[in-house]
């Protein structure tokens, strides 16, 4: 007996079935692949978990919408290399909850930024964008320096994180506070800081050692942007997806 | 009606067709509600549009307040113009068309319908009001923190019950293919909710939550759903629309009964692949991507198709296009759709797309589609239900229906050639090399160069606000104006 349509369009329950199957099966081939494919994600050393402060500050990058301007995905493009830095890695991302790729570059792409300007220009670029670049369309962020950073909770954000595959471990969880504030305090001691997050930058970033502001959180992730692998170690096997 | 009905011989070819004898009571006090909440958030996401596009031509309108900033309000925009404008029009239309085809009073009944009406309009309100207080989760267009996901999940499985269990009620064998394309929506919106939304939140009484992925693979699952949110919210569910309300308004029955089939079976499968042309010469594999463009260049064939049996249900009512203000909007905004789908995938060419991504080339594709394509069908519905829902016999003006359609078009045509003009040139201002093989160009000084654009945008966005307010007055108009429709008799109901 030769098949109608009619058979689907007489009976919703078979074709809401038919439906899921048909759309189903698009994403499932592509997504699936992503998590049991190792190469997706690259081979590479220094990858770490955000410090504390980072978390903070990245947290607020989310809650800012940055991303609606902001990339972070360099591509690997004549142009963007030598505007930007090396291109991205999937590795590069892998702790990030959710991924900040971004999808519209109004402003420039962020993922090498850690390290281009100085602390004092970032806090200043922030306050009053247009005072630094006269061209800026940025909106001005002056209230992050005048918002104490609210952290109470941070322990909850790094076990939530540790669920879902972040490797903080009991020690980073217990120390999380400590290392919140140690990060904004050059003076003091950051070696234990140090040790569990390498290369996170220590300053004053605004100006107040050990009080940590929203202002200094965020600079504390901008600074660290794109900076972890070292890419003089990786060679060009080792990037094979 | 009946006579059309005969005509069309194949099933399902005409809306309505077995209503004649016996209409039930349709529930339609909630889908008058529906059809003011679409209005009013209409108008709010082109402001907040208007007002977002003013900020980027003029920084200063940003306003130097934390809850007024660009990054917190342009999420504000796109969920009021996808969610609240577009999704309530769904509402609206979905559940008067599976009534009207289906010979069948709503599963439920009112007080179902009043449950999805209030439950969404606290699911707008929860997220806006979150946004501007900087409660996001992140994820473009799917910015709503865990607690508002969960509150549309129940309700998204409400809408699926009540929907199907009205399908099932009908008293007409055949499913009208609207009906398909409604199905085929909530069937997927539901499934791409609960794959890009999953995530954790840090404890029950904070707003903060993390998404279970990371990285490369939740760009790939943000970018399933996000095309998919276009393909199946703003696309599958917007063509049930086309395919009940064109032919109702050109008295026509839909062109072809075999390509819809073949166009609803085929959009289904191939949109889903794809996303990854959002994720081009980005961290994720290769042959992701390559999967993704090969995807978006088929797709070009079932868009098509859809949008040839859209405008041919016009063979022999063109002149209505003359006549029916109304159906011209529906008619055109068919075009736009076949414009922005060629564009689309003509973009998730890698070639096209390295030159494209990241600029307002992008943007202005979206809005040739959002705007011509979902604004014009939505409002070409709006002037055919209105008067039908309040009874009244016709729009209170024609005239005000015509300098709508002509002031949004021109604001339609000022925002997407502003946006090919600005967005090809910064992509090639970015790439440009001086002679001395030196980048030429700053990145500040391809800001600089988008101001002119950025302002006529900003007045493209005022015309087509401005029509929307002008469609706002019509449409208030037409509801004061007294009733004539004769009090339930037969062949009114055979007329509806």
């Amino acid at each position: 007996m030769a098949f109608t349509h009619e058979k689907i369009e007489t009976n919703v329950i078979l074709m809401a079935v038919l439906t899921l199957i048909t759309v189903a099966i698009g994403g499932l081939v592509q997504i699936v692949p992503l998590f049991t494919i190792e190469s997706t994600i690259e081979k590479v050393d220094g990858m770490r978990p955000y410090s504390p402060l980072e978390l903070a500050g990245r947290n607020i990058y989310i809650r800012e919408g940055c991303y609606t301007c902001h990339s972070q995905q360099v591509r690997p493009f004549r142009d963007e290399l030598e505007r930007y830095g090396h291109f991205s890695l999937a590795a590069e991302s892998m702790y990030d909850h959710p991924f900040q790729w971004g999808s519209k570059r109004t402003g420039p792409d962020l993922a090498r930024l850690g390290g281009k300007y100085s602390n004092d220009w970032h806090v200043a670029h922030l306050i009053d964008p247009r005072a630094v670049v006269p061209e800026s369309i940025m909106p001005p962020y002056a209230f992050l320096a005048r918002r104490p950073l609210e952290a109470n909770d941070i322990e909850a954000h790094l076990r939530t994180l540790r669920l879902l595959g972040v490797p903080y471990t009991d020690e980073m969880i217990a120390n999380a506070r400590a290392d919140l504030v140690a990060q904004t305090d050059p003076d003091g001691n950051s070696d234990a800081l140090l040790k569990r997050y390498p290369k996170a930058v220590v300053a004053a970033f605004q100006g107040e050692p050990g009080k940590p502001t929203e202002m200094d959180a965020l600079v504390a992730y901008l600074q660290m942007l794109g900076t972890l692998v070292d890419f003089k170690s990786v060679n060009i096997e080792q990037l094979r997806q | 009606m009946s006579a059309l009905a005969a005509a069309a011989g194949a099933p399902s070819r005409t809306p309505d067709h077995a209503v004649a004898k016996s209409a039930p009571v349709y529930v339609d006090d909630p889908i008058r509600a529906f059809a003011v909440v679409t209005i009013f958030w209409g108008v709010v996401g082109f402001l907040a549009g208007t007002f977002v596009a003013s900020q980027l031509a003029f920084p200063f309108m940003n306003l130097d307040l934390p809850w007024t900033t660009f990054g917190r309000v342009r999420p504000v925009h796109t969920s009021a113009v996808i969610f609240a404008f577009g999704g309530n029009a769904l509402f609206m239309t979905s559940l008067y068309i599976v009534q009207r085809t289906c010979g069948a009073r709503l599963f439920g009944g009112n007080p179902a319908a009043w449950f999805l009406f209030w439950c969404y309009q606290l699911v707008i309100v929860l997220a806006a009001s979150g946004y501007v207080l900087g409660v996001t989760s992140g994820k473009e267009y799917a910015e709503f923190e865990w607690y508002v996901d969960a509150l549309l999940t129940v309700m998204w499985v409400a809408y699926l019950v009540i929907y199907v269990g009205t399908v099932m009620k009908r008293t007409e064998p055949h499913i009208y293919v609207a009906n398909w394309f409604f199905l085929a929506f909530i069937i997927t919106v539901a499934m791409l909710h609960l794959g890009n939304n999953a995530a954790i939140p840090i404890a029950l009484g904070s707003t903060k939550a993390y998404h279970f992925a990371s990285g490369v693979q939740d760009a790939m699952i943000q970018w399933w759903y996000g095309h998919n949110a276009v393909g199946f919210f703003l696309t599958a569910a917007f063509l049930g629309m086309m395919y009940y309300f064109i032919p109702k308004q050109a008295n026509r029955p839909v062109y072809s009964y075999r390509l819809s089939i073949v166009h609803f079976w085929a959009l289904t499968f191939l949109y889903i692949w794809a996303g990854p042309h959002h994720l081009h010469y980005t961290a994720l594999p290769e042959w992701a991507q390559m999967l993704g463009m090969t995807f978006s260049i088929m797709l070009w064939m079932p868009s098509w198709g859809g949008m040839i049996n859209g405008i041919m249900t016009l063979s022999g009512a063109w002149e209505k296009l003359r006549t029916d203000p109304g159906l011209r909007f529906s008619v055109t905004a068919v075009a736009f759709y076949g414009m922005s789908t060629f564009e689309g995938p003509l973009m998730s060419v890698r070639a096209v797309n390295s030159l494209s991504h990241w600029t307002d080339w992008t943007i202005g594709h979206v809005h040739s589609g959002a705007m011509g394509w979902v604004g014009f069908i939505v409002f070409g519905t709006l002037y055919y239900l209105v008067p039908v829902l309040w009874k009244r016999s016709q729009v209170y003006s024609a005239k005000l229906m015509s300098w709508h359609f002509w002031i949004a078009t021109l604001g339609i045509v000022f925002y997407i050639t502003a946006m090919w003009v600005s967005g090809i040139m910064q992509g090639l201002m970015w790439r440009a090399y001086d002679e001395f093989g030196f980048l030429q160009y700053s990145f500040v000084e391809t800001v600089q160069a988008m101001h002119p654009f950025y302002v006529i945008r900003m007045l493209g966005g005022v015309l087509y606000v401005t029509g929307a307010l002008i469609m706002a007055y019509n449409l208030w108009m037409t509801v004061r104006s007294p009733s004539t429709a004769p009090v339930r008799a037969p062949q009114a109901a055979a007329a509806e």
